[in-house]
């Protein structure tokens, strides 16, 4: 059976130029970065080539702005938590996090909350923009970080960061931002765009899991969280993952040569995908907004069919997508983004993501809405409602 | 084929459900909802009475759920067509979790969805014949009720295809 991924907002495959560039640090060059010896600094160099890579691609003065983390999640932590008690004796204890974040920075703002924080979280408009009047009315003496992803990794929608990073500038505030899902797809520059701590991560950009960076500007104050033998300029002591890293590079290389026209055609492929189900499936919503969204994200609401029946249905034709269903969640809670956006709970039931990506075909795509078109015709069939 | 989370079985009658549509001029009819997840369910039920014995002839169901609240629904139109009344009134989600070789933890709540449904469809056709309703039944009946309640706050605006 034909299998079609669509699912690469959850992750991508490693792009075989990155397997090969990493493939010799797995075996001949293995030292560790902190040894003394030539097969240590031979590995520490590489690092600091990979670690000049990624700086110039988002725009970093400086290299050692860079610290090279285990994941995304582990870069949200590291800026929230690491800020967060850096600060606390200038008594600055009060953060600002959007209602559209990743799991693992709302959980990381809760838990600092348990420790005495002050967190406030933003709300968003219909198309998941944050409300930037808001922003400046939250602001208040103590605030010391505000955290906003970039592009959102549910319904796309893409935040204008330039202008949050001018409000916090102006006000003297910490500025972060969850840029997992759009590094590499829209153009990034942390001095034009005032961000103060910046996270991506590798394994969404055709790169191998295991790796992400955190930007943290010189002068930030933070403090690591996991604590060691110093490395990564004490910000996070752990053996460097070398070929990781040097994958994270190759990949983000590939990116600043192929980036801008896989873009263009992942937003062709996209808009294609949206119409025709627009007019082939009667009923829809499409969730975040319409044209400032991710290149490769198409999130839809189907009324009257539930979206964990509709993933597992077009799992056994061979289409692999995602949903913000209740019903597919550990917690049996609908997607926090979708609600935030003013969704129904019934309307966030039938909710579907699909991602497209650099290895998507037209071909695949045209396979996948007609599994879609026929998956939603026969959920709906059985369904109380009706919506055909 | 088994995905790892559900059974085979489970992804069997997901698939390729039994039973499912509506009856017209049913015998019986109920419905029930989930307030935790917002599944919803309706069992259409004709009886035909031989003897002095009930016996269901036909059942259909309409579901707007997940996979498992799909399978259960299946799953219970299999075991109670063919049966009396009072056999079906023994059935409980113990039978439906069995059949389908086991739910996963989290899915268990959609096979007690299926038996609120058929009790529900039960306790109206009792009630319409101004028949003795067993306390166990009553008792199903008012939770539903309530459960149905909201849900019917949640989806008003949505189209119900009685």
């Amino acid at each position: 059976m034909k299998k079609v991924y669509l699912d690469y907002a959850a992750t991508t495959s490693v792009d075989p130029r990155v397997v090969k560039a990493m493939l010799p640090y797995f075996t001949k060059k293995f030292g560790n970065t902190m040894s003394l010896h030539q097969f240590g600094r031979e590995q520490a160099e590489t690092v600091e080539k990979s670690r000049k890579i990624i700086a110039d691609f988002i725009g970093a003065k400086n290299p050692e702005e860079i610290v090279f983390t285990s994941s995304a999640t582990e870069s949200n932590n590291l800026a929230l938590k690491g800020v967060a008690f850096a600060n606390r004796f200038k008594k600055k204890d009060h953060l600002i996090v959007s209602k559209v974040e990743h799991d693992c920075v709302l959980e990381s703002s809760r838990w600092l909350k348990s420790q005495g924080f002050e967190v406030d979280y933003l709300s968003v408009d219909k198309d998941g923009f944050v409300d930037l009047d808001k922003l400046k009315k939250l602001i208040k003496e103590n605030t010391l970080l505000v955290s906003v992803i970039h592009g959102n990794n549910e319904i796309g929608t893409v935040q204008d960061i330039k202008t949050i990073g001018r409000i916090c500038k102006e006000k003297n505030i910490y500025f972060h931002t969850d840029a997992s899902q759009s590094y590499g797809k829209i153009p990034l520059d942390v001095e034009k765009m005032n961000i103060d701590l910046l996270t991506a991560s590798s394994h969404k950009v055709y790169g191998p899991k295991g790796v992400g960076i955190l930007y943290v500007r010189k002068g930030v104050l933070i403090e690591p969280i996991l604590h060691g033998g110093g490395h990564e300029n004490k910000l996070r002591s752990s053996t460097v993952n070398v070929a990781a890293i040097v994958g994270f590079a190759k990949a983000t290389k590939i990116l600043k040569k192929e980036g801008k026209s896989e873009t263009k055609k992942l937003e062709k492929l996209r808009n294609y995908l949206i119409d025709k189900l627009q007019k082939n499936i009667k009923n829809t919503k499409l969730n975040g907004h319409p044209t400032k969204r991710l290149s490769n994200n198409i999130n839809m609401s189907f009324f009257g069919a539930e979206g964990e029946s509709l993933v597992l249905e077009l799992d056994s034709q061979g289409v692999m997508v995602s949903t913000g269903s209740a019903c597919s969640s550990k917690t049996l809670v609908p997607s926090h983004v979708l609600l935030a956006i003013g969704l129904q709970p019934q309307e966030a039931h039938g909710s579907l993501r699909i991602s497209l990506g650099r290895f998507t075909k037209k071909a695949d795509v045209d396979y996948a809405i007609k599994k879609i078109i026929d998956t939603v015709k026969k959920i709906r069939k059985i369904s109380i409602f009706s919506y055909e | 084929m088994s995905n790892g989370f559900y059974t085979e079985e489970t992804i069997e009658h997901f698939r390729h459900p039994h039973n499912f549509g509506e009856i017209k001029n049913p015998d019986a009819y109920g419905e029930a909802g989930n307030i935790i997840c917002g599944d919803i369910m309706s069992l259409y039920l004709k009886i035909r009475k031989s003897k002095d014995k009930e016996i269901i002839a036909d059942i259909k169901f309409r579901t707007y759920g997940c996979a498992a609240a799909i399978a259960t629904s299946s799953v219970v139109t299999d075991l109670v067509k063919g049966k009396t009344i009072d056999e079906a009134l023994k059935i409980d989600k113990d039978n439906v979790v069995k059949t389908l070789k086991g739910l996963p933890p989290i899915k268990i709540h959609c096979s007690v969805l299926a038996i609120d449904a058929l009790s529900e469809a039960l306790y109206q056709y009792l009630k319409k014949h101004k028949r003795e309703v067993p306390p166990d039944l009553k008792k199903r009946h008012d939770h539903v009720e309530k459960e149905k309640k909201s849900i019917d706050e949640r989806y008003h605006h949505w189209q119900l295809r009685k």
